[in-house]
């Protein structure tokens, strides 16, 4: 049984920074590497993508991060978990062992699936599954014909079982985000399916590293008080094997820790925080006791867990229609009137020619738009930017709208600029829907090549 | 005093479907004594009438000094159905910091310039 491990998450979300990983694995120890791709509705970017081409279907930006850090993945041992493999994991393997091979290197790859029930939604129902949404109680008939992607949040055990059987990457589709911290600390120190606050103290550690940055001076209240943002650390989990761990980050690493950086990423996307219901366990987010050690360090004990539900969740995305959004700057004097005359002339307009739409919304950037009402409108303002937008199932009206926007900087009031964008175009909308299933109609499996 | 929130608290935000979070964090177990009776249920929605069209809930974490308040229909319908610039209530937390409160002299020492 190893003693403490350092975990690293090198990647909040697809889209995060790509050199913040490499750094992890080369600026100083580290033992795994973490790294999150997915967020609610990418996985049905990623179903289209495969329908399309059956090799695709996985984050590719993965395989552009192994390449750069191969070195430490094979020599050094840093083993790496991440939910890149998306709805195709055993493609994006098959291009990682090339990838590998071209360079000389061989790596044991774990594939895990079983996540994927996109293919038997179908079985799925006739076996009794509602998949009504957990949120709205709607029923799942009303989208039925219009799924794109269905994922089970699993359990991170499986991460723990790619590691027993060899892998150096362990390549998921929709595994919890703090799962990918818990299952490395579940293979090293051989914690139990009922050992539920040890469970509970990496569910936690996972929550809090999560979102990268977020927890090391990114995104901080008293953002005056964050030396060197620009060279920001990303989060290192020190865990021991009784459950009580550590929040740090590389050494000469930019960014900061304290018990405020770590507490506001604690309550990052809270809910009821006393019952925070993972796939692994129910944690009590009341429990723990957190202490600053100082030197960027934060010491975090006593988490307390409780027995898991009996179903996952499922993550469920379907086409909701199309929307297009577009701006215009208004300056000069009396600029807010302006702009608001502006949106009442494009919105006339449309209407005159017959268009309307299921949802608009008219929005004033520098004004109102984050936090409505709360601030009064100062009554001198410099410029202001329009934004308006547009949600309807019928693409070419939503299109029509973008056909509004330029005419109204030579037929409306003065100083209005900052179309240069184009025609904004209808996009689709892939919604969310999330819906639960029971866990013992889920089966995955891991194996090792 | 009259103060704005900022000065006594952190703030962090994010979506939970149609609804955003907003935890709200005190540095000292005096200001967050201070907090739980007067910063309520209906003082924030007072504060976010212009955004948030539900309830309001809120919870207490005694362990970091926080309360955790949920806004109840404040994204415009939430994710990607949203036509707001701020569809996932990232900025929420500021807007809370933005509340202007009477705190009571004893606490000043706890007050922030910044």
């Amino acid at each position: 049984m190893s003693n403490i491990i350092r975990i690293g998450n090198g990647q909040g979300f697809w889209g995060d920074s790509i050199d913040a990983p490499v750094r992890l694995a080369k600026d100083g120890p580290l033992d795994y590497l973490t790294l999150d791709y997915l967020a609610e509705v990418t996985l049905s970017i990623m179903q289209r993508q495969k329908l399309k081409n059956p090799n695709t279907g996985y984050a590719r930006d993965f395989l552009d991060l192994v390449e750069r850090i191969l070195p430490e993945i094979s020599d050094k041992g840093v083993k790496v978990i991440t939910n890149a493999g998306g709805v195709n994991p055993q493609s994006c393997r098959s291009e990682l062992i090339q990838l590998a091979k071209n360079s000389g290197k061989e790596i044991k790859i774990g594939v895990i699936q079983g996540d994927d029930i996109f293919p038997t939604l179908t079985e799925l129902r006739k076996k009794g599954v509602s998949f009504e949404n957990m949120d709205t109680g709607a029923d799942f008939d009303s989208i039925i014909d219009k799924v794109y992607s269905a994922n089970v949040y699993i359990n991170s055990s499986t991460i723990s079982e790619a590691l027993d059987k060899g892998a150096q990457i362990v390549l998921a589709g929709r595994v919890s985000d703090p799962g990918l911290a818990l299952g490395p600390c579940i293979y090293e120190f051989g914690w139990k399916d009922q050992d539920y606050d040890l469970l509970a103290a990496g569910t936690l550690a996972g929550h809090i590293a999560e979102c990268g940055a977020q927890c090391t001076g990114g995104n901080y209240s008293r953002w005056q008080d964050v030396p060197k943002l620009a060279d920001v650390g990303y989060p290192i989990i020190e865990m021991q094997p009784s459950g009580k761990f550590c929040i740090t980050k590389h050494e000469n690493s930019g960014g900061l820790i304290s018990r405020e950086t770590i507490g506001e990423q604690v309550l990052y996307e809270m809910g009821d925080p006393s019952h925070y219901i993972s796939p692994d366990v129910c944690v009590d987010f009341t429990s723990f006791n957190i202490n600053d050690l100082g030197g960027n360090k934060v010491s975090i004990s006593n988490v307390a867990g409780l027995p898991p539900t009996d179903s996952y969740k499922v993550s469920i995305s379907y086409f909701a229609g199309y929307k297009a959004s577009g701006q215009l700057t208004v300056s000069g004097p009396n600029a807010y009137e302006k702009a608001q005359l502006t949106a009442k002339i494009i919105w006339k307009r449309l209407k005159n020619a017959g268009v309307t739409f299921e949802d608009t919304s008219t929005e004033y950037l520098g004004l109102s738009s984050c936090h409505g009402e709360i601030n009064a409108i100062p009554s001198q303002i410099n410029e202001v930017v329009l934004r308006l937008g547009v949600k309807d199932s019928d693409k070419n009206k939503v299109n029509r709208f973008g056909k509004e926007l330029a005419p109204v900087i030579t037929s409306g009031p003065p100083g209005i600029t900052g179309f240069s964008g184009g025609r904004p175009k209808a996009q689709e909308i892939i919604a969310y829907w999330p819906a639960l299933i029971p866990k013992t109609l889920v089966h995955t499996s891991v194996d090792v090549v | 005093m009259k103060i704005s929130l900022h000065q006594i608290a952190h703030a962090r935000s994010g979506d939970k479907g149609t609804h955003s979070n907003v935890g709200l964090m005190f540095t000292s177990q005096e200001l967050y004594e201070w907090a739980k009776i007067n910063i309520s249920t209906s003082v924030v929605k007072q504060h976010f009438k212009s955004i948030a069209k539900g309830e309001i809930l809120r919870y207490e974490m005694d362990n970091l000094l926080a309360l955790n308040f949920i806004l109840g229909d404040s994204l415009g319908g939430g994710g990607s159905e949203s036509l707001i610039n701020d569809a996932q209530g990232k900025t929420h937390g500021q807007a809370l910091l933005l509340m202007e409160v009477d705190l009571p002299d004893n606490l000043s020492q706890f007050v922030s310039s910044k």
